[in-house]
């Protein structure tokens, strides 16, 4: 019997060999990046020293020479701009922090909304829902700032809630808590009972797995945070003093202000964002099959334990990738505060420090790389967390 | 022997059915449902009723100056005054003509497009695509055929916003399913350039890209050449959004069962008549409705062309606003920008929905 294996290959032209021409795209397409990279670079060389800019990062150094509206570290005009830089990234976290956990609740609210039973309500989310997704993000945030913050009564006429918040043109006024002398025992106390907590937690859970009883644990730790440091504070004193902002001459003094660029900003992209999460919520809540809900019924679980033991751990399962992307979304929108003027890292570092300094390159790359950072440590978090809570199936 | 007779069936309870037993079968099943329907209803009543009264009721229709605005609300007349301007931007009143021509033409040369029953479709629609940019351009840009030259300078409003949309998405497209395709190839070298590609452009926000691409792009470029600033704007635009479609294509091609490579393979097909006459045809059905949200985000996304101060829609609305002649009209002007951009994204969204519904052929259950 004769066999094929070991027969010599017939070998067709180099041109129609697969692997030859695997190595020959490959060649050809890095070295036309290569020479694409090689162009610019020969160009933005040339273009430079004909502009006069030196590149380098020792602009950093230099001192800024303009104010900054809302700086959450100690700034003077005569820092440095490496200092502008920190500013504005601090600026750009608060408000995504902000965004993040106001769309986050309103979201989840109308996405629960949105599956409710009752009819106007689920319209209503609905008519939200398709109102605000499909208006651009920059629209709202103009809307907000020049048709209802800037156009707010002056400081002599503000809006007030009960003399203690202050709403007028030129922000949010709120009382600014400070810690009083006896701070430092509350903090302990309080310190204390959240560990109590913990500790009566895993007692009650192991005792449930030992015998089966079931401790209140809800009811007996909310009456433990209100009550030890509640009498601690009836004791030894207000453990926090309050500044309550009061008009003197044209202005408020005191207390804490939230710049309208901040309010205008938070406020559309909370508007913004929600309607997308409340979608993410909506689709991740309906993809558990309602067989989970008859089968937990079926063993005996009663509504809530239900939803909190058998559909939240699934629906999450669904809704949290997409959620995160929602959330990289708002920090990247949070960039359109260029467009009201809100010192966030875009508009203080790429408008105002390049419009002074010239250096292109090196700033668009720091504010770049920056997002870059945040993206990519974001979805490295979120591959390893997808791992975690894949279905492990046989 | 006794007969039985049945007496005619009962009507249902009252309560069960019609408008009564919808009411509350759907508003108010239980104390909680009902406590809900009512704290929606004055949710109602604090929104809808002053939203007609100032929109509506007491707006202001007719006139042509500020003053002609006396009642409390809206003031519309600011909106038709400037209509012009927010449709065109500051393209010469005499030539708009040209913009509407235009206009017509990609609306006449599309309509077949959507029409099922039409043979040929795709040959038709790259014709269009071949031909149509250069029609556009010669029309709106003007300079051959004793046409004016209107420099791209000039244009805006709701124009300029449609441009940069259009070019950007059919710019976007080939880029992408090229991105996707490198990003799904077995050639290492390949694959990093085109991951390394569309990550980047993922990670990063619009804005930094439109900051890039008009304060960078001179840089990169040689000697004597010049682009204009639309030109940048749109540079920057395409190849953000291709990052984005790469990714749609990509889900598309992952959902193409491995048989039908195998069976192209089978059949003697190389690589770029496989993907070409076998995968892309599937995958690119499957995405168009992705393609189409991509394309109401890149919709959205033109009023960003603000921050490098090219007058859109937005943007010469803004403009309109600052206006000492029609001071305080800010409320007005967004809403109405707010409103066309709605109308066009929400129809966008319900041609996608329709489309996911059309095209699902496969797996119903």
């Amino acid at each position: 019997m004769q066999t094929t294996a070991n027969a010599p290959r017939p070998r067709g032209s180099l041109l129609n060999d697969p692997q030859v021409r695997a190595w020959a795209f490959q060649i050809i397409a890095v070295v036309a990046v290569v020479a694409l990279g090689w162009f610019l670079f020969q160009n933005t060389q040339a273009n430079l020293e004909k502009r006069g800019i030196i590149s380098g990062f020792a602009f950093l150094n230099n001192s800024a020479g303009f104010g900054i509206a809302q700086h959450l570290i100690d700034y003077t005009e005569s820092d440095s701009y490496a200092r502008v830089f920190l500013v504005g990234l601090l600026n750009t976290l608060l408000v995504s922090f902000i965004g993040i956990v106001l769309a986050s609740i309103l979201g989840f609210l109308l996405g629960v909304a949105r599956l409710s039973p009752n009819w106007l309500i689920s319209k209503l989310a609905t008519v939200y829902i398709e109102i605000f997704r499909n208006i651009p993000p920059l629209l709202q945030i103009l809307f907000w700032y020049f048709a209802v913050f800037l156009a707010l009564p002056g400081p002599r006429q503000s809006l007030d809630v009960g003399e203690v918040f202050f709403l007028n043109s030129r922000g949010l006024y709120m009382p600014a808590p400070s810690p009083s002398e006896s701070f430092g025992l509350f903090a302990v106390v309080l310190l204390a009972t959240i560990v109590g907590i913990i500790a009566l937690g895993r007692w009650a859970k192991k005792r449930r797995e030992a015998t089966g009883q079931i401790f209140p644990l809800l009811w007996t730790s909310l009456a433990l945070i209100v009550v030890i440091p509640g009498l601690t504070a009836l004791v030894a004193g207000n453990p926090l003093v309050w500044s309550v902002p009061e008009l003197t001459g044209f202005n408020f003094r005191g207390g804490w202000v939230m710049i309208p660029e901040l309010m205008a900003l938070t406020l559309a992209l909370t508007i913004y964002t929600a309607a997308f999460i409340a979608e993410n919520v909506r689709s991740g809540i309906m993809a558990v099959s309602h067989g989970q809900t008859e089968a937990a019924r079926s063993l005996g679980l009663r509504p809530g334990v239900t939803l909190r033991l058998v559909i939240i751990p699934q629906a999450l399962r669904v809704i949290i990738p997409p959620l995160t992307s929602q959330y990289l979304n708002l920090a990247k929108n949070s960039s359109l505060a260029a467009g009201i003027g809100y010192p966030d890292m875009v508009s203080l570092f790429a408008g105002t420090v390049l419009n002074q300094t010239g250096q292109a390159i090196e700033v668009i790359a720091i504010t770049m790389s920056v997002y870059l950072a945040i993206s990519i440590s974001i979805s490295l978090l979120m591959n390893w967390y997808n791992k975690r809570i894949a279905l492990t199936e046989r | 022997m006794q007969t039985h007779t049945f007496k005619p069936d009962l009507p249902p309870p009252r309560m069960s059915v019609g408008v009564v037993g919808w009411l509350k079968a759907n508003l108010f099943s239980n104390w909680f449902n009902s406590l809900l329907t009512v704290f929606a209803l004055y949710l109602i009543w604090l929104i809808v009723p002053p939203l007609l009264q100032w929109a509506i009721i007491d707006a202001n229709w007719v006139g042509s100056t500020r003053a002609d605005c006396t009642k409390e609300g809206a003031c519309w007349v600011f909106i038709q005054q400037r209509f012009g301007q927010f449709m065109y931007g500051f393209y010469p009143t005499e030539l708009r003509w040209r913009v509407d021509a235009t206009l017509w033409l990609a609306i006449i040369g599309m309509a077949p497009l959507f029409v099922p029953q039409m043979p040929r479709k795709a040959v038709y629609g790259l014709a269009f695509l071949a031909i149509y940019p250069f029609i556009a351009w010669t029309l709106l840009h003007g300079g051959v055929f004793g046409l004016d030259v209107v420099s791209t300078s000039r244009w805006g409003g709701l124009m300029l916003t449609l441009v940069i949309a259009a070019v950007g998405i059919t710019g976007a497209l080939p880029l992408g399913i090229l991105l996707a395709l490198g990003r799904r190839s077995n050639l290492p070298a390949i694959k990093v350039i085109c991951v390394t590609f569309i990550e980047f452009w993922r990670g990063v926000p619009l804005i930094t890209v439109l900051f890039m691409s008009s304060v960078m792009l001179p840089l990169f470029l040689p000697e004597g050449m010049h682009f204009d600033k639309l030109m940048r704007a749109l540079i920057g635009v395409i190849l953000f959004q291709s990052a984005y479609i790469a990714e749609v294509v990509r889900g598309g091609l992952q959902a193409i069962p491995k048989g039908q490579y195998e069976a192209a393979a089978a059949m003697g097909l190389g690589y770029w008549r496989m993907m070409g006459l076998v995968i892309l045809p599937q995958a690119l059905k499957l995405v168009i409705p992705g393609i189409v949200n991509v394309f109401i985000a890149l919709f959205k996304d033109t009023s960003l062309v603000i921050i490098i101060g090219l007058f859109d829609l937005l943007n010469s609305i803004k403009q309109a606003t600052t206006d000492p002649a029609w001071l305080g009209m800010a409320t007005e002007g967004y809403v109405f920008a707010a409103l066309i951009f709605w109308i066009f994204c929400f129809g966008m969204s319900r041609y996608s929905l329709h489309l996911e519904r059309k095209l699902d052929t496969g797996h119903k259950r």
